[in-house]
């Protein structure tokens, strides 16, 4: 975990006593709206459908006890009593009023942590892999390269008026767990010739126009990590539309001027930055990287796991479901699922965020992580203590068995709460989890990503969905399109859209539909949803959906 | 050539609060869309609209919302509008669990 310094708390601070200033002049009548709205975007402050929304940046997602039980006072003092988890590792408090915001920032400096950047046509809160500095898969640990990017890009001169929001995601793992190739720039750690390096996507996004993004250099050696950043940040600020929103972003540069035209120009740039880069960022990095401390691992038996593991099938349906490979022996990675059937995805309450934050100081060496998928990761669990830790989880509500599975929906926050959101994502979601809770069959069904946007601006990632559902206005009338053989790792893919949107009452029975000819026509449990797809095509799914008899029901 | 004029109620949100709020006949604002003004007027509309977005240290992002006539007040037409009166679908929160409608 990186802590901050005095220099980086100072900063913080002052940032605060600058938007409390800006907050109490828009009050008083001196600043208007329209100065005051780019102020507060900067600071994560957004005007919703039913109140102002923070969104609270948690740099690549990785949290301690302290911080965790610091969102629950705040989301008791200052909210209603609970936050939301989002795709992009932030947490967002739906309910806060105008004149508290400063004294939740405050709050937030006092454990070293911020909304700076969670908005605006800026770089954002950078993302990484949710197992970083854990994964048995691991060639290196992003984080410091992470926050080496996060203290880079905050309040970066250069770059805090972008032709539109930029996004970057960083993994250490062959397995891409960060969906790096729908990001403005991905970088997946690689190795070449003994050395460390990355290759660098650019361009990839999700939205209104859906791309993966292309290899800008298949290895960049980890020292030249700012200035090649920085070279691709400055072309883009240059070549990128102003003209028009929704050409704005770095994807459609790329795809409008070519990569290997983008890829010149950002050479040429990042010759003389290079040049320019006194080193003063490896010597950062350096500090930066002595800040991660990794934790004390110890030796010791497992057979307190073993035991229970064959006793308690309750207990073994987690492990099945929820662990995953840890780098170091008799550790396991445990994910702790915000996805209970029914209820809101990514939602935690201030209860269950103090309880996370107990078992990470005791079970988890105090590190906590959230994922893109809206679940909170413990990333070192030894194994002898998962049958406690389990327990503890059951009691708070915690222990659902889903990671991976039909019901470990992503769902954006739709017009629940969401200005920009055409229809509603999260009684869907709740909808399809209590179904196929109430059929017994997602274990049968097995690795299964459904992802729900409730706009075309995709936050619910549907387009990498295995099935993506997008929620529309059709005529006054929430509708639902769903895609298919979306894929967010490092097969990524754009989903297929199967046909016309189906109402809101009849999207959870065309689910359940696919889902049964899927499990009709695979070639046994091993060949999961996007593999029978994969081999079958879009043809029975179709027909599942809009074959005979189902006509009425296709809007 | 123009579509004839449908009756809107004029909306924006709380500055302080951040929550929902329409203006009465009498030029307040209110927390209940029932008793929001319908305005059938399209020059009654642009006017309201134009001393609305005039109340920056009050409101932020005034607009024109489709309504009808029900039996307490105006209703909502579009489902956006309908679910800002009552608030979000997964939680008892916002103007559906506050009784203070005044």
């Amino acid at each position: 975990m990186y802590d901050y310094t005095d220099f980086d708390d100072a900063f913080l601070r002052a940032r605060v006593a600058q938007f409390r200033a800006q907050v109490e002049r828009r009050i008083s009548g001196a600043l208007t709206e329209e100065e005051f709205r780019p102020l507060r975007l900067m600071n994560g402050l957004y005007l919703q459908l039913h109140a102002y929304m923070l969104r609270v940046a948690i740099p690549y997602g990785s949290l301690d006890g302290a911080k965790m039980r610091q969102l629950a006072d705040i989301a008791e003092r200052w909210d209603k009593g609970y936050g939301h988890f989002t795709t992009r590792q932030n947490i967002q408090f739906n309910w806060p009023e105008l004149r508290d915001v400063p004294d939740m920032l405050a709050a937030l400096a006092d454990v070293s942590m911020h909304a700076i950047q969670t908005s605006g046509n800026t770089i954002r809160n950078v993302t990484a892999d949710h197992f970083a500095g854990a994964a048995a898969d691991e060639i290196e640990d992003p984080r410091p390269y992470a926050e080496l990017i996060r203290q880079w890009s905050t309040d970066h001169p250069e770059f805090q008026f972008l032709p539109r929001k930029f996004k970057i995601a960083i993994t250490g793992s062959p397995n891409d767990r960060a969906v790096t190739r729908a990001h403005d720039i991905g970088l997946r750690m690689v190795r070449k010739d003994g050395a460390t390096g990355f290759e660098v996507i650019v361009g990839g996004g999700l939205g209104r126009t859906p791309l993966i993004g292309p290899v800008l250099r298949d290895f960049l050696p980890v020292a030249d990590l700012l200035p090649y950043l920085e070279a691709i940040v400055a072309t883009y600020n240059l070549l990128g539309r102003r003209d028009n929103k929704y050409k704005a972003r770095i994807k459609i540069t790329v795809q409008e001027n070519g990569i290997d035209t983008v890829r010149a120009l950002v050479e040429q740039d990042f010759a003389a930055r290079r040049a320019a880069f006194s080193g003063a960022d490896q010597v950062l990095l350096a500090e930066i990287r002595a800040r991660f401390r990794r934790p004390e691992f110890v030796t010791a038996p497992t057979d307190a796991f073993e035991a229970a593991y064959q006793a308690d099938p309750v207990f073994r349906s987690w492990a099945d479901t929820n662990l995953a490979a840890h780098a170091a022996p008799g550790y396991a990675i445990a994910t702790v699922s915000l996805k209970a059937h029914g209820a809101t995805p990514g939602d935690a309450t201030a209860r269950q965020m103090r309880v996370l934050a107990d078992l990470a100081e005791a079970f988890g060496h105090d590190e906590l992580r959230v994922s893109h998928e809206q679940n909170i990761v413990l990333p070192h669990v030894h194994k002898s203590h998962l049958p406690a830790l389990h327990a503890r989880l059951r009691e708070a509500g915690l222990a659902t068995a889903n990671i991976g599975l039909i019901s470990d929906i992503i769902a954006c926050p739709g017009m629940d709460y969401c200005a920009l959101a055409t229809a509603r994502s999260i009684p869907i979601a709740q909808q399809i989890a209590t179904r196929f809770e109430e059929l017994k069959l997602e274990h049968e069904i097995g690795p299964l990503k459904l992802k729900i946007s409730g706009c075309i601006n995709a936050c619910g990632h549907h387009h990498v969905g295995h099935i993506g559902i997008l929620g529309l206005d059709r005529a006054g009338v929430e509708n639902y399109q769903i895609t298919l053989g979306g894929d967010a790792t490092e097969t990524a893919e754009i989903g297929t859209r199967t046909g016309p949107g189906f109402p809101a009452d009849e999207i959870v029975p065309a689910v359940e539909r696919l889902i049964l000819a899927y499990l009709s026509s695979r070639e046994g449990p091993e060949e999961s949803f996007l593999m029978a797809y994969r081999r079958l095509g879009m043809a029975p799914f179709k027909e599942a959906l809009y074959g005979e008899g189902r006509q009425r029901d296709a809007a | 050539m123009s579509r004839p004029f449908t009756p809107k109620v004029l909306t924006a949100n709380d500055l302080l609060r951040g929550d929902v709020v329409w203006l009465t006949e009498a030029g307040d604002w209110t927390r209940d869309m029932a008793r929001a003004e319908l305005i059938e007027d399209e020059a009654h509309a642009q006017i309201r609209l134009i001393e609305a977005e005039a109340q920056n240290d009050r409101v932020v992002g005034a607009y024109l919302a489709e309504a009808r006539a029900g039996a307490r007040g105006p209703e909502p037409v579009h489902f956006r509008e309908a679910f800002r009166s009552r608030g979000p679908s997964n939680y008892f929160h916002g103007k559906q669990a506050e009784s203070d409608h005044v």
